[in-house]
Parts: C-alpha cells; structure tokens; sequence
C-alpha cells in the first residue's frame, strides 16, 4: 500500500503522483519501474520510475491513461492510497561516464528523464534533453528538467513551442553536429514507434543507443516471461534483462506486434469503465 | 488379521463433463464412512515402511489408526506434528511414488489411500475452531524471503519455536506456487488462505511487495533491519523456453504465464477481473509434468475445444502425477507421445495456427534415468493451433543471487546449501525449497523449510552472546 502525497494534471491524459514509498525510494534508480495494482481482481501495470527523493522517502511516477487500469490510477487523488505498488524493477540504466549523453523524451517518456539526467548531469557529464509532443500544451515537465539539464530541447509537430518537427528530426541534427552537438550516447523513452524512429536516426551514425521497452507484464519479476522482447535474435525478459536495450539490436516489429496481443480485450474493459461511469454519473 | 478389501475407497469426483466447464474443485474428498472404512485397511504393519516413503515421516500407520477409531483431533495432532501443510499435501503429493508406493498392501492389492485421508483429516481441522495465538518469546528476528510452501512452513516453525518472523514476498500475494500455479480446481484458495491465517495467528507478519535483491538486500536485513538470521525459499521461478523458431508469436506463452494470469491475477473472472488470457479453440501444451496438466486441463476451463498434450517422450517417462494425468484423460485431453516440437508457424498478423513437429522413438537411457528419445527422420508433421503453452520446466530466479556477495549457486542457478541444514554459503543465511533442488515437490520444499528451521534455533542458540 502506497499512500499518494501530491497530484497534478499535466496534460489532459496524463497525472504526475508523489507517493510515500521509503523502501523503493532508497533503492531506486534511473532506468527502472515499478509494478502498480490499484484494485482486488485489478492488473499488474508496469510504470517507469520518474524521480525519488531518498532523505523524504518519496518516489514520482508519470501515468498516461491509455486503458482501464491507468484510468483508475488516474482518478486517484492525494490521500487515496494505491493498493500494491512493487519496486524497483528491472535493471538501471548504465552509461560509461564523460560524454554527452542526449535523453530523448516522447509523451509520458519525458518523466523518466527526470532522475536519469540528474544523475549524468551531477556526475559530470554534458546532457541534452529533447521533449517532443504535438502542440505546446501537451509538453510535460519541461520546467523541471531544466535543473536537470545542460540544455533542454523542446520540439512540437505543429511548432507551437520550440522546434517544428518530431524528435527525432532535432535529434538528427544533434548527430549532424549540430546545436549542442552530436551526442556520445542517446536515451529514448516513448511510445515504441518513436523509440524505434530514435533507433533508425542513430543507427548509421552509430551513436549507442538505448530504448526503454514496455511490453505486457504481469508479474515483473522474470516468473511468467511474458514481457520477451527479441534483441539481437535473441529472447530477453524486459522486466529482468530490461527494460533498456540497445536499441539498433531490438527488433520493434516483434514488440509492436506482441504489445498488440489484447487490443481487443483492452478496449472492452475500457467501454465496461465507461459505462460504470455513466451509470454512476446518473 | 482380517481380511482386507483389495481396492482403495475410491475418492469421489466431480462429473468429468460437468467439471471440466468450471475452476471448483474436481476431487470431493471421502465422507466419514468412507475415511473409517478406508483407515480400517491399514494393516498397521510393524515396521511401517510407508513412513519411510515419506519426505516429512508422518507416523502413517498412527493418524490412519486414529481415523479408524474416530479420533479425528488426535489424528490431526499427529499429522500436524510431522507435516505443517496436510491439507495441501493430501491434495497434490505424488502419493503413488511416495508413501502409497511403499504401502505393504502393494504387494498384493492396492495401496491404502493415505492421501486421500490426510486431506480428510486436514479438510476436517478446517472446520474446527483455529489454534490460539500466541506472541513471540525469543528476542532474535528472523526474515524469510518467499512465502511459497518452504518459506510458509519455515516461517511456522520457527514463530512456534517462539522467534518473531516476517516473511518478505515478492507478488501481491503469498502462496507461491500454490498460489500463481495450482489451479483451483485442484486447490482451492480457501484452504491456502487458511494455512496463512493459521500462520498470521500464530504471530508472522506477511510482507508482500517486497523483491529482495531489489526493494531490499540480503545484506539490508540484517544490517539496517536487525534480522538475525534468513531463510531464502524463493522457489524456481524462471520459466524456460524451447528455443525453436515461432516462440515470440502471438499466442504462445509459458505455463507461468498462462497459469497466473488465470490464478493469481483471476483471469477466467474477466472482465469482472482485469487480466485478461486469451485462449483459442486449439491449446497444444508442451511438456508431461504436474505443470502441463494444470495448464491443459485450464485450457478446457477456459473454453478450448480441443486440448492437447504435447511431450518427446512416452506415458511412462511423463513426471505428472497419475491423478492428474487420469484426471486429464477423463476430461477430454489428448495426448501426443513421442512427438518433439520444432517449429511454431503463424499467420500474416503474427499468431500461432500451428506447430511442427517431429516424431520421436526411444532410444537408450539418459543422464536423467529414463529413455532417450530420438528423432525419426522424415516424420515432420503439422498440429493446428491457436495457443502453444510451454510447460517444459522452470530454473531458480536469479533475482536474489545476481545482487547478493557471496551466495554461492551451482551450474544450474540452485542455491548451494547443506542437506540436512539448508546453511548456505552465507552465515545464518538458510536456504531450502525449488531454490536449491530446482523445481520438485511441495512436500519436499515444506520439509526443507522445517528443518531448516530447526536448524536456524540451533546456530542462534549457539552463538555466543
Ligand atoms: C503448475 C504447477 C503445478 C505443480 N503441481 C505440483 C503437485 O501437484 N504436487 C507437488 O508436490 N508439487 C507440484 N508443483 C511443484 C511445487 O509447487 C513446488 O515444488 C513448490 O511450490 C516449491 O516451493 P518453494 O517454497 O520452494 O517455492 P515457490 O512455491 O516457488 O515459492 C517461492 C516464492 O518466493 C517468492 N520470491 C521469489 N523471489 C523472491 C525475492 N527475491 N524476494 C521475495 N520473494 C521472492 C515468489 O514470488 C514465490 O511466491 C507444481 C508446480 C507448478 C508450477
Ligand atoms: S513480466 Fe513476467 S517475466 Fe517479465
């Protein structure tokens, strides 16, 4: 049981959640997750662990509505508390020291940046964050980034705020040479077909990549292999092996399929949400 | 002597057409007749080599005397005394290679139906009120991680030997695999979550959502937790693949998988429940063991047509319990012998639609003791499917032993640990369960949780103070 301290809206989809989670807290790192459960009967969802605070026990999470599940974390406010939350999963995003390292963000993806370029930026290393989404008022976190970061890049499709274009086109200026110059190592975290625009921006140029995959999970903790990903040919448990990889050797059509596996059932616990909630409105 | 009665009381079921539509449970359990009847044909030999048969040594001949004279709480006394989990295991022991094989009866008829009256006697304790609480005694904390069978039967141990215990557990929920893997109509909820009340009575405290090696570590315990000492039950959890092309489709998964979307996280209750499973009209499962049954048999109770067992060797090498495998038959499981997987082919949107296979003959005997099987040349043949569930064994997670110094495990991921023990390499770190032998039995792994902790009171006790 995880009691939330602190909610805000970000975008009409997304909610940023403070929660009071010491145990994760002081063990967390950028790179990994934790599972959420919100209800009895309710699923095991997997979301990436934005920042913590390890002296006021606090751990910051990002959720995007996108199914029933994370609708019903959604409608959670400060005091509620979320049934089972588990962490951290899965391995931390290691990076070898004294480069330029470029955090890619994509919707929700923007959030995990937080406690990743911290970390780079206090050791040391020059960090670069680009942020992309539609239109300006769908940018999240952009603000607090910036003490994060060397320099925060912020791209939008229709040029409401910063660069006109996708991501992955400022990021391939970057690796041209260009702005604060081409980067030593990217990080993308997004929805899988930006990551894997990332991956083919960086591939020739043979920038080291690494993508932060969301496959289904259930239990995430390497029991039930569920959450495999094929990277280099190869089957790896997300949850234990992951969630990053080397994004040139992940093989997104895999993953995109397989996220597809319960399309089907996702949209039918959506509509019964729905409907619940139209009876109750009445 | 009198004369004996050559069958076993049968146990009565469910109807395989009716049962076979739904999760509640398919074995009834023997009616008081039936049990008294059943314990009067125990001969009560001198030396009850029945016992012996036995991972946990129930005094056999002794509960089943009990039963014969009615005296069911001196019967669930004795049981009780030797094996802390009776009603599970009288559910789901292999009997017939354990106790039931070595049963004198054999010789000529068959064996006395011991498991089928530990369940009556442990199904009975059930309805009698719970055993009072008690409060610890002893000053030194002990940790264990995992609330599968060992670690239950460990942690029970040691709080009746007065020390206080929490158990730290990974999922939402504690059982392990009696919790994520049996499925209910061969053990139902209620009768784990009356262990684990029993357990909560008698003063453990069950932490779930705690991964240690992630949330906390080993070494965490007992150096900002003050455990004294740590009994790691964290079972073989890690599901393997076969490695054969088509195994990244959709619609193929493990029995882990499949088998705990549907137990633990309720899948046949969606969507009144939120996980989802997505079971086709064609389950093909592969492997023969205690697992594949479950999954195949919960294939049927999900709705598929046909279910299929799918195993490279023969009935006599399958490792199911015969139960189940009779059980299976009953409702309508087909198997496939002999016949190896190859290859899982699919359609044009990525899903399974078939498997390949090659047939097998048997050949000399293996490392592991049974017939090697090989593969006969131009026997490739096709299986319609729409879900392929591996079933084909699982390997200790390394979650705990990749962030701990100093645990040492073997080629094969098991945590190295005494015998008689469970001392790991570790000082006061205890091991027991599928950790260390790799995944085996539930009567096996409860037996390594006690006596490991018998062992734990004895170093504590030995420790200078
Ligand atoms: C489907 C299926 C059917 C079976 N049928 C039978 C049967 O009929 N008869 C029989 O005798 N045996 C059967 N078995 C085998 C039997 O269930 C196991 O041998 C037994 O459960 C092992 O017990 P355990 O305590 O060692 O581990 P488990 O039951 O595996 O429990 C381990 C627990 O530890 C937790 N854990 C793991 N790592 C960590 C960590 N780092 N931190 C915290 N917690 C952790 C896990 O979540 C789990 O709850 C079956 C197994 C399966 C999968
Ligand atoms: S989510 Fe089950 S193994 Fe990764």
């Amino acid at each position: 049981m995880a009691r939330i301290l602190e909610t805000r809206r970000l975008t009409p989809v997304t909610k940023y959640f403070r929660l009071d989670a010491p145990l994760i807290a002081a063990s967390a790192k950028p790179g990994q997750f934790v599972m959420l459960r919100v209800r009895e009967g309710g699923e095991r969802i997997p979301i990436t662990i934005a920042d913590y605070d390890r002296a006021a026990g606090t751990l910051t999470i990002v959720v995007q509505e996108v199914g029933a599940t994370t609708q019903r974390v959604c409608a959670l406010e400060a005091g509620d508390e979320i049934l089972d939350v588990v962490g951290p999963l899965g391995s931390p995003i290691e990076i070898p020291p004294g480069g330029h390292v470029c955090g890619v963000g994509g919707g929700f993806g923007s959030a995990a940046l937080l406690c990743l370029m911290h970390q780079f930026t206090e050791r040391g290393d020059r960090t670069t964050a680009i942020l992309g989404a539609r239109s300006k008022d769908l940018l999240i976190l952009v603000d607090e980034l910036r003490p994060h970061c060397n320099n925060v890049e912020v791209c939008t499709d229709d040029g409401s705020a910063g660069f006109k274009g996708f991501v992955t086109q400022r990021l391939a200026q970057l690796v041209a040479g260009e702005g604060p110059g081409r980067p030593d190592h990217v990080v993308a975290i997004g929805p899988m077909a930006m990551m894997r625009a990332v991956a083919e921006t960086t591939r020739e140029a043979k920038v080291k990549t690494l993508v932060s995959m969301d496959p289904l999970m259930v239990d995430g903790t390497g029991m039930c292999g569920g959450c495999r990903v094929t990277v280099g040919g190869k089957a790896q448990f997300a949850c234990v092996d992951g969630p990053c990889f080397d994004a040139h050797q992940v093989d997104f059509d895999v993953a995109m399929r397989r996220n597809k596996q319960y399309v089907k059932e996702e949209k039918q616990a959506l509509e019964r949400l729905a409907c619940r909630a139209a009876r109750e409105a009445h | 002597m009198p004369l004996k009665r050559a069958e076993k009381t049968p146990m009565p079921v469910r109807d395989p057409r009716e049962r076979a539509l739904d999760f509640g449970e398919v074995n009834r359990g023997y009616s008081a007749a039936h049990a008294v009847f059943e314990a009067e044909r125990c001969l009560r030999c001198q030396e009850p080599i029945c016992v012996d048969g036995c991972p946990v040594q129930i005094p056999i001949p002794d509960f089943i005397h009990a039963v014969a004279t009615g005296d069911l709480p001196a019967a669930a006394k004795i049981l009780r005394s030797a094996n802390p989990l009776p009603a599970i295991c009288g559910r789901v022991c292999p009997q017939e290679s354990q106790c039931e094989a070595e049963c004198s009866m054999t010789q000529h008829f068959d064996p006395v139906g011991i498991g089928h009256l530990e369940r009556y006697v442990a199904d009975w304790e059930r309805t009698q009120p719970p055993a009072l609480q008690s409060t610890p005694s002893r000053k030194e904390k002990i940790a264990v991680i995992g609330a599968g069978p060992s670690g239950l039967v460990c942690a029970g141990e040691l709080a009746r030997l007065g020390y206080p215990v929490t158990i730290y557990e990974a999922l939402h929920a504690p059982g392990g695999v009696l919790r994520y893997g049996i499925p209910e109509f061969r053990l139902p909820k209620t009768v784990l979550n009356w262990e684990i009340g029993v357990l909560k009575a008698m003063g453990v405290t069950v932490v779930c959502n705690v991964v240690i090696g992630k949330t906390l570590t080993l070494d965490a315990l007992f150096e900002k937790h003050g455990y004294s000492a740590v009994f790691i039950g964290t079972g073989a959890g890690l599901p393997q693949f076969l490695g054969i092309p088509g195994e990244s489709l959709n619609g193929v998964m493990s029995a882990n998988e499949f088998l705990t979307r549907i137990n633990l996280m309720r899948g046949y209750e969606f969507p009144e429940a939120d996980t989802p499973v997505r079971v086709g009209k064609r389950v093909a499962v592969i492997g023969a063991g205690n697992t594949a049954m479950d999954a195949v048999r919960t294939s049927l109770r999900m709705g598929a047509e046909e279910a299929l067992v799918v195993y490279r060797r023969s009935e006599k090498e399958m490792s199911a319990r015969v139960e189940e495998y009779h059980h299976a038959l009953e409702e309508g499981v087909k198997f496939h012998w002999l016949t190896n997987p190859l290859e899982i082919l699919g359609n044009a949107e990525g899903w399974a639609t078939s498997l390949k296979c090659q047939q097998m003959k048997l050949g000399p005997k293996d490392a592991s003791g049974r017939a090697r099987p090989i593969p006969i040349e131009g026997s490739e043949f096709e299986i319609a499917v729409d879900n392929v569930v591996l079933a084909i064994g699982t390997t200790p997670n390394p979650l705990l032993t990749r962030t701990t110094s100093g645990l040492l495990t073997n080629p094969k991921g098991c945590l190295v640990a005494d015998e008689h023990t469970g001392l790991t390499s570790k000082s006061l770190v205890f091991a027991g369960g599928d950790a260390v032998t790799g995944a085996a039995t539930v009567i096996l792994a409860a037996g390594a949780g006690k006596r490991a902790a018998r062992a734990m009171h004895e170093a504590l006790a030995a420790r200078v103070h």
